[in-house]
């Protein structure tokens, strides 16, 4: 027994000092998109600002949009690359916190209706009624581009929620996973981040005679950097501002093209005023 | 008579609301090829890939980790329980932490202790003390009497001691090894919803189409899983325990910060309906009644609809597996090969069963019927092959077919119709929490609700989950007792 305590006693130690060791600055970002490869796609980002800021970075990858926000909320993440939706939660958990910068594309995103090409569906200006009881499916249920924005204008338009338009709706999980579900046939019709779509044609992973766009939403303002308010208590006085220039400065396209972004530009929290509209527009959260 | 005649009605009424269920049930298949998805899920289970093995074997150390943990602690508070288990406040706080399924429990905890080991620790520790304290209580229980009796002098204590436990142990040592079986798969579970457990990996290469690494992390799991006799020692539980909580502590450094403040938040706050906070009673009437009929209602009556379906689809499995394990109908040459098939499918949760159901046929109920009742059956019919094992069989007894249905099934029947409504309770667990992959039980909704941070909403929706299994598990042991079903295994 004696042993045992003394064991205890050490491990207790160890575990204390692992959490007294040099805090790191954290980040994460959204799972937005090929899950496998977000350690290879971030890893490189942690390096870059581990070097611009003089701390010692680490990114951790997480599975949900909702576990992103509450890393972020319970200061297990200090900054993340956050999408609208998710962003605007996470800084209203978060009392203080900035958006920080967003990609150049973020200014105006948009999201892409994708169709089977067995569905009979094509391309036009607007929703059409021919989309009624197909099969549709969003992306993850927190997505801005993926459930926030199609969710609003298919309501716009049929004056219905989804579940009554469509014979099915579905949550893939993700974009590529929306794009490869459309493709198999499980569903129909799909809503994506029209970057990840394009990048997706490019790399040759669509096959574009099985599936086509049918309809892009107007823009909206999109994914940003966020970060906590209190990072300058944590990491020394004008931190935040650091982080904003090292995350502005960043020019290398390997490091860009995991977001894929073509380079960032400042962001301020006003700018996702439109996403706060749209949000309650649709009762996602009722006050 | 009046018995058997029971025994009929009860088929009876099971068979027309199966029935009824498939009929209003969605059992679409959704996927365009499902034969050219299924041939490529079983390509990557004969080539399984190793090469990335580097990339999850931390997270086999945290699945071992959080599981011995968990149910480490799950096995001595249970235990303490069931000391006081006659005690009805303690019988319903343990119904209560049981009826929510480990994986609610750690949506919970992930909102208030984020990735923090915690969240995994006390998700398992929680539900498992529920279980394990009516489970040694229900095995103390049927001790002989005979000893206590000499021992009327001393206090509860001792005779409890003494007189019971001493009786039980041999029964409580093996269930206690089961339920770290079936730790170690709650623990790898908790992966799919962000632990850094296996799950989270299995979910990455199912998600991802690469099938040959998947398998590669199934196989280390039931290896695993399929070694525990010999390696879950009890000499060398602190040795384990203690490593866990280093290895713990070690892998998890960036998440040890917790913020007490949001705990109170999330307590006193974040689950309670607004209107109500506001004081406005009428409005959270009308707000409760909202919910439960849009979304309380349909996610009961999906999980209702699938748990029965699952319940049939379990017992047809069951009955037609167990001869592979039984030596009335196999030889022994044989025979571990029929034992390795079920020991594969009752090792692999049902969740990542469903999840590879819905990767091969698309979305529906139909692959989350038959990932509960492949999983389940596979357990009950390894069961009531080793049942059957016991029965001395005429020597003049018919072989094959007739044997079956005229010598063994007459005199089995019973054991396997009991197995599975011991079942039961558990397959309504999980047709509730498959709703997370995106059918529409109450996981379902529960899963969409955390994902908008409606945690009022998600807590009236749990609660209504857990009423369902409490009621769930009160009927079923009145129907076996109605049904003079009287069998108590230790691995169900």
């Amino acid at each position: 027994m004696k042993t045992l305590l003394r064991y205890l006693a050490i491990t207790l130690l160890l575990a204390a000092g692992h959490a007294s060791a040099d805090k790191p600055f954290v980040f994460t970002a959204i799972p937005d998109e090929d899950e496998s490869k977000l350690q290879e796609r971030f890893g490189q980002v942690a390096a870059y600002l581990q070097q611009e800021l003089g701390v010692p970075v680490r990114y951790v990858p997480v599975k949900s949009y909702a576990a992103t926000i509450t890393a972020f909320r319970n200061n297990q993440v200090q900054l993340a690359w956050f999408g609208g939706l998710s962003g605007l939660r996470a800084r209203e958990l978060v009392p203080g916190s900035q958006a920080l910068a967003q990609g150049v594309e973020d200014a105006a995103f948009k999201t892409y209706f994708i169709a089977h090409r067995d569905s009979g569906l094509t391309r036009a200006d607007t929703l059409q009624d021919t989309l009624r009881g197909k099969t549709f499916t969003f992306g993850a249920k927190g997505s801005t581009s993926g459930r926030l924005m199609p969710e609003f204008y298919l309501r716009q338009q049929f004056r219905q929620a989804p579940e009554d338009v469509f014979s099915r709706v579905g949550f893939s999980g993700d974009h590529s996973r929306t794009i490869e579900l459309v493709m198999s046939g499980a569903y129909q019709v799909g809503a994506l981040n029209y970057t990840v779509w394009e990048s997706a044609v490019a790399a040759g992973q669509v096959d574009t005679s099985q599936v086509a766009v049918i309809w892009e939403t107007p823009t909206y303002p999109d994914y940003q950097w966020s970060i906590r308010g209190d990072v300058d208590a944590q990491f020394g006085k004008g931190f935040m501002d650091k982080v904003r220039a090292a995350l502005l400065a960043m020019k290398d396209p390997a490091l860009l093209a995991a977001f894929p972004r073509s380079g960032f530009i400042p962001a301020s929290n006003s700018d996702y005023q439109p996403i706060a509209d749209t949000v309650s527009a649709i009762g996602l959260i009722e006050e | 008579m009046g018995l058997r005649l029971s025994l009929r009605h009860f088929h009876a009424g099971l068979l027309l609301l199966a029935a009824l269920c498939i009929a209003l049930g969605d059992w679409a298949i959704g996927s365009h090829d499902p034969s050219r998805i299924l041939w490529r899920i079983l390509h990557g289970a004969i080539t399984p890939d190793f090469t990335n093995t580097h990339e999850w074997l931390p997270a086999m150390g945290s699945t071992i980790a959080f599981a011995m943990l968990g149910v480490g602690a799950a096995w001595a508070l249970g235990l303490l329980l069931s000391l006081v288990y006659h005690w009805r406040l303690v019988r319903w706080c343990c119904a209560s932490v049981r009826g929510v399924h480990e994986l609610f429990w750690a949506l919970l905890f992930l909102q208030v202790f984020g990735l923090h080991p915690l969240t995994g620790l006390l998700a398992i520790a929680l539900p498992y003390s529920g279980i394990c304290a009516r489970v040694y209580a229900e095995l103390v229980e049927e001790t002989s009497g005979l000893p206590e009796r000499h021992l009327r002098a001393s206090d509860r204590f001792s005779r409890f001691l003494w007189a019971r436990l001493t009786q039980a142990w041999p029964h409580i040592r093996a269930y206690s090894g089961y339920r770290m079986e079936c730790g170690l798969r709650s623990s790898a579970v908790l992966g799919f919803i962000g632990l850094p457990t296996l799950g989270y990996h299995l979910e990455t290469a199912f998600r991802q189409g690469q099938y040959s690494q998947a398998f590669a992390l199934l196989y280390a799991f039931f290896l695993l899983i399929g070694t525990r006799h010999w390696w879950l020692r009890p000499r060398w539980l602190p040795v384990y325990a203690i490593a866990s909580l280093v290895w713990l502590a070690h892998t998890s450094a960036p998440y040890l910060s917790l913020q007490p403040s949001l705990l109170w938040q999330f307590l006193s706050h974040d689950i309670w309906p607004r209107a109500l906070l506001a004081g406005n009673l009428a409005a959270t009437g009308d707000w409760l009644w909202a919910l439960f009929h849009d979304e309380g209602l349909p996610g009961l009556f999906n999980t209702l609809l699938l748990s029965l379906v699952a319940l049939v689809f379990t017992l047809a499995f069951s009955l037609l597996q167990f001869p592979w394990v039984s030596r009335h109908f196999v030889r022994t040459r044989w025979r571990w090969l029929g034992h390795a098939l079920l020991v594969a499918l009752r090792s692999t949760p049902e969740y990542v069963l469903a999840y590879i159901g819905l990767v091969w046929l698309g979305p529906s109920m139909l692959p989350a019927a038959l990932a509960l009742s492949v999983h389940n059956g596979a357990i009950i019919a390894f069961l009531s092959g080793q049942a059957s094992n016991t029965l001395l069989l005429r020597t003049d007894t018919p072989a094959g077919i007739d044997r079956y249905f005229w010598t063994v099934l007459p005199r089995l029947y019973r054991t396997v119709l009991a197995f599975t409504l011991y079942r039961f309770e558990i397959i309504l667990r999980e047709s509730a929490i498959l709703g997370i992959l995106g059918i529409y039980t109450l996981g379902f909704y529960i899963d969409s609700a955390f994902e908008d941070f409606r945690f009022d909403k998600a807590m009236v929706l749990i609660v209504l989950t857990a009423g369902l299994n409490i009621v769930a598990e009160i009927s079923a042991r009145g129907l076996r007792q109605h049904l003079a079903l009287r069998n108590t295994p230790e691995e169900i």
